[in-house]
């Protein structure tokens, strides 16, 4: 047993961390402020994304590098999953918002490594691809989707609604998740790629949000938006036996990313709340008991010890998926875990800085508005805990609604 | 500077000069974009070559320390390991579990517990050979494990059997050659018992700040102080007593039971009651310099990091016992949940009930991943003191909270002594208490 990081990801990690310190930490401030304009140092970052990947021959930092590893060939593996984890926790140390705006590198690229086939991964290659699932009518119960697929001739023709896609106005493409009939539930539910600018669809509004500003988050609407029949991802057999479980399967290799998210923004904070408490007398010592130091430096250590909680998580989340175990309870408790608590040091290192952390002159309150939304996003809190006490109890979700 | 310092800059410099000519409106008038950005991809290409040619230089001349392979993070465990916990596993659930109420009622231990356990070679497993034991190498990860599979069977009686070999673990680590000759051969051997007694019986205790002396008469030590909830505090022949030398600080000495100034009375507590709690008073005790853990060295700043080491070995252990018992309260809750009918379905049907066990395995997680992080640490040979700190922090909230929510799933039956729950609620108010006892 040994759960320190190894030596061999400390490029990505390094990389990464430059890249969130020089890039998006200067623009920081400027894209929260500046909600929906396009953050032109996003196309350069891209290029240096994948120069970096290429460089390194090491599956970068880049979510739609995450691959579940079949079987292990020799000795254990720490591979794309962590990387890409560790990757992104300095990226969202940096900024959220930016992280998740890195071309190429959105939700829809990861659906379509997961789902595609060899002739469609070739075809959507180095295309940057939104993901659309949620609609005004179903969120978390994704199996409940309205948004139709019928084929006429050699095209699919979707209708219908879908809001809070993230990149959905920026992305060269949205994969939409459809049902091609509602009366056979989640089996029915497929996913489909839409290049932007195919007639029908349309970015309908931009909504205005509490954080992660520099992110665009659009609602799109399809109406008789025909696209060819090879778009459609994986198979258009309804299988009821397999189920949700192919779209659904992505998730356990997102979640320890979402994971890694709050990690990254959650360190953002203790650390600066820890310089900015220091100037002000509280150093942290890691002996003594608890109840005899001042109340700021206890809070610096739980804050501390739940953060490395997620962390931890996160990285066995990332372990398991990078040896091949499955992982969908240990990936949903890495979410959990990381996003609660990094809410919550976001929001108590605004309260223990006073002022300083809840004015502007800070990043201190942008982390806590930004926090948030990890906390909702890839399965809300509840979602996690439903997933996993499904598991632990055996229970089938019309048991455990 | 060394090579990353150099990466570090390099890259940093790049990337700051390749964020201005991104930011540059000039580029954009130009209509420069494309070319821009493929320079800036070809920079990045080099520079990240760079770093991967010179993190590959740097590589093998830092790795000398433990093994020529680099490590990775890993959650295995060797096959030892995993050899052992099944073993102790069975232990724990067929042996430990049913005698746990017992045990409580009677405030001690089965009369052939400690000896049953013994049979088990857990003392042997962790003395080297050449001491006299079996283990091929020390490790605190095994140790570990060995500590929450023991917590699983039941926290008290595992404490009980535990205090011997913390102090065996105390002699393998910091001991002088005579001290392991002349105390390891019957703690193998099982004939006698000894016990650690570090916990003070005062409120906001510290174990880096003992209140019991060790104060120097002639070459002899003289040691006043008071010892609390010390596990089988009535039949160890020996007990390892931490007590501060004034101007040196804490160290560890080896006191006889029967020496005169050495007070032993029962003091049973809320949980932990099958150890056979005691309270160790001692009145003047007068002890040979041999005593001292380490001999002279000990009395030099060495020995002053090894009382450090052994407080954080003390936490990760609590750690583990946490760990333990919180794990089998989660099992047992778990069928309860799905057997207790309310109206008309298994509680475990609802989410307020469901949420809490969900709860409880998010942080039973955690609390596992710092504890067995704290513990790797050592076995790698890297300090711990922040870790064991971080982990004691944790669990001594999270253990507690694992208690109490267990008691209120199963409601009033977990408030009865029919079920186990209210064993384990009492156990685990100890983790946030018990800063010392024990050690890896």
């Amino acid at each position: 047993m040994y759960l320190e990081l190894p030596k061999s990801l400390e490029i990505v990690v390094n990389q990464a961390h430059q890249v969130a310190k020089h890039v998006f930490r200067p623009i920081s401030r400027k894209y929260d402020r500046a909600e929906h304009d396009y953050p032109k140092e996003l196309d350069m970052l891209a290029a240096l994304m994948d120069g970096l990947n290429a460089g390194s021959r090491n599956r970068g930092t880049g979510i739609d590098a995450l691959q579940r590893e079949q079987g292990c060939e020799q000795g254990v593996r720490n591979g794309a999953n962590m990387s890409t984890c560790l990757g992104m926790t300095e990226l969202c140390w940096g900024d959220v918002g930016l992280a998740i705006s890195i071309p190429r590198q959105g939700l829809g690229n990861e659906a379509i490594t997961a789902v595609a086939n060899a002739e469609q991964k070739k075809r959507f290659n180095g295309v940057w691809a939104a993901m659309a699932i949620t609609e005004p009518g179903a969120g978390s119960d994704s199996a409940n989707i309205r948004t139709t697929a019928h084929l006429d001739g050699e095209q699919w023709v979707l209708n219908g609604e879908k809001i809070y896609v993230t990149a959905g106005s920026r992305a060269d493409a949205v994969v939409i998740w459809a049902t091609l009939d509602r009366n056979l539930g989640r089996a029915a539910i497929k996913s489909f790629v839409v290049p932007q600018g195919t007639p029908g669809m349309e970015v309908v509004r931009l909504d205005k949000k509490m954080g992660i500003r520099a992110s665009d988050t659009a609602s799109i609407a399809l109406t008789d938006c025909r696209i060819p029949k090879e778009n459609l991802l994986g198979t258009s057999d309804i299988d009821t036996k397999r189920g949700f479980s192919g779209v659904m399967q992505t998730f356990d290799n997102t979640r320890p990313v979402v994971a890694a998210m709050g990690v990254g923004v959650a360190r953002a904070a203790l650390e600066h709340a820890r310089e900015l408490l220091g100037r002000e007398g509280i150093k942290v010592r890691y002996r003594g008991p608890l109840f005899s130091k001042r109340a700021a430096e206890a809070e610096l250590i739980r804050m501390e010890a739940e953060w490395e909680a997620g962390r931890l998580l996160m990285l066995k989340a990332a372990w398991m998926a990078d040896n091949g175990v499955p992982n969908s309870t240990e990936a949903s408790m890495s979410k959990a875990k990381a996003a609660r608590v990094a809410n919550e040091i976001t929001l108590r290192c605004v309260e223990l800085c006073g002022g300083v952390g809840y004015s502007e002159q800070e990043l201190l309150e942008k982390w806590a508005r930004d926090s948030k939304i990890i906390d909702i996003f890839e399965g809300t809190q509840q979602i996690q805990m439903l997933i996993i006490a499904r598991r632990l109890l055996g229970k089938r979700s019309s048991e455990l609604r | 500077m060394d090579n990353q310092k150099i990466i570090d800059e390099v890259m940093g410099g790049g990337l700051r000069v390749l964020n201005r000519i991104a930011d540059s409106p000039l580029v954009e008038r130009l209509g420069l974009e494309a070319r821009a950005q493929r320079l800036v991809y070809q920079g990045a290409k080099r520079a990240a070559e760079t770093a991967a040619k010179a993190a590959k230089r740097r590589s093998p001349k830092r790795s000398g320390d433990r093994s020529s392979k680099p490590r990775k993070f890993d959650l295995n465990l060797s096959e030892e390991q995993q050899l052992m916990r099944d073993t102790l596993r069975r232990f724990a659930d067929d042996l430990m579990q049913p005698a746990a109420r017992e045990a409580d009622d009677r405030s001690a231990p089965p009369d052939d517990f400690v000896d049953t356990f013994a049979e088990l070679g857990a003392i042997a497993m962790a003395v080297p050979e050449e001491m006299g034991g079996a283990a091929e190498q020390v490790s605190a990860v095994s140790q570990m494990l060995i500590v929450e599979d023991l917590a699983r069977g039941d926290m008290g009686l595992a404490y009980a059997v535990l205090a011997p070999l913390s102090f065996a673990n105390a002699l393998v680590h910091w001991g002088d050659a005579d001290q392991r000759a002349r105390l390891l051969p019957s703690l193998l051997e099982g004939d006698t018992t000894a016990s650690v007694a570090v916990v003070e019986p005062h409120p906001l205790f510290d174990p880096s700040e003992p209140r019991t002396t060790a104060k120097k008469r002639g070459t002899d030590f003289v040691i006043t102080g008071e010892k609390s909830m010390v596990a089988l505090a009535e039949c160890a022949k020996w007990f390892l007593v931490a007590a501060d030398i004034p101007k040196t600080g804490p160290r560890f000495f080896v006191v006889d039971a029967d020496a005169s100034g050495v007070e032993v009375t029962k003091e049973p507590a809320m949980g932990l009651r099958s150890a056979g709690l005691g309270h160790v008073k001692l009145d003047k005790v007068r002890v040979g310099r041999e005593s001292i853990l380490g001999g002279e060295t000990a009395l030099k700043a060495q020995g002053g990091a090894a009382y450090d080491e052994a407080v954080n070995r003390a936490r990760i252990a609590w750690g583990a016992m946490a760990l333990g018992t919180s794990q089998v309260l989660l099992d047992y809750a778990i069928p309860y949940c799905n057997e207790r009918i309310a109206f008309g379905e298994p509680i475990s049907h609802r989410q307020a009930v469901a949420f809490m066990i969900a709860d409880i395995a998010i942080e039973i997680e955690s609390m596992r991943m710092l504890v067995y992080r704290a513990a790797s640490r050592i076995d790698a040979g890297l300090a711990c003191q922040r870790e064991a700190y971080l982990a004691r922090t944790l669990c001594s909230d999270k253990a507690m909270q694992i208690g109490t929510d267990g008691v209120q799933l199963l409601g009033g039956a977990g408030f009865i002594k029919d079920h186990p729950m209210e064993i384990w609620y009492r156990h685990l108010r100890s983790v946030a208490v018990m800063d010392g006892n024990l050690l890896l």
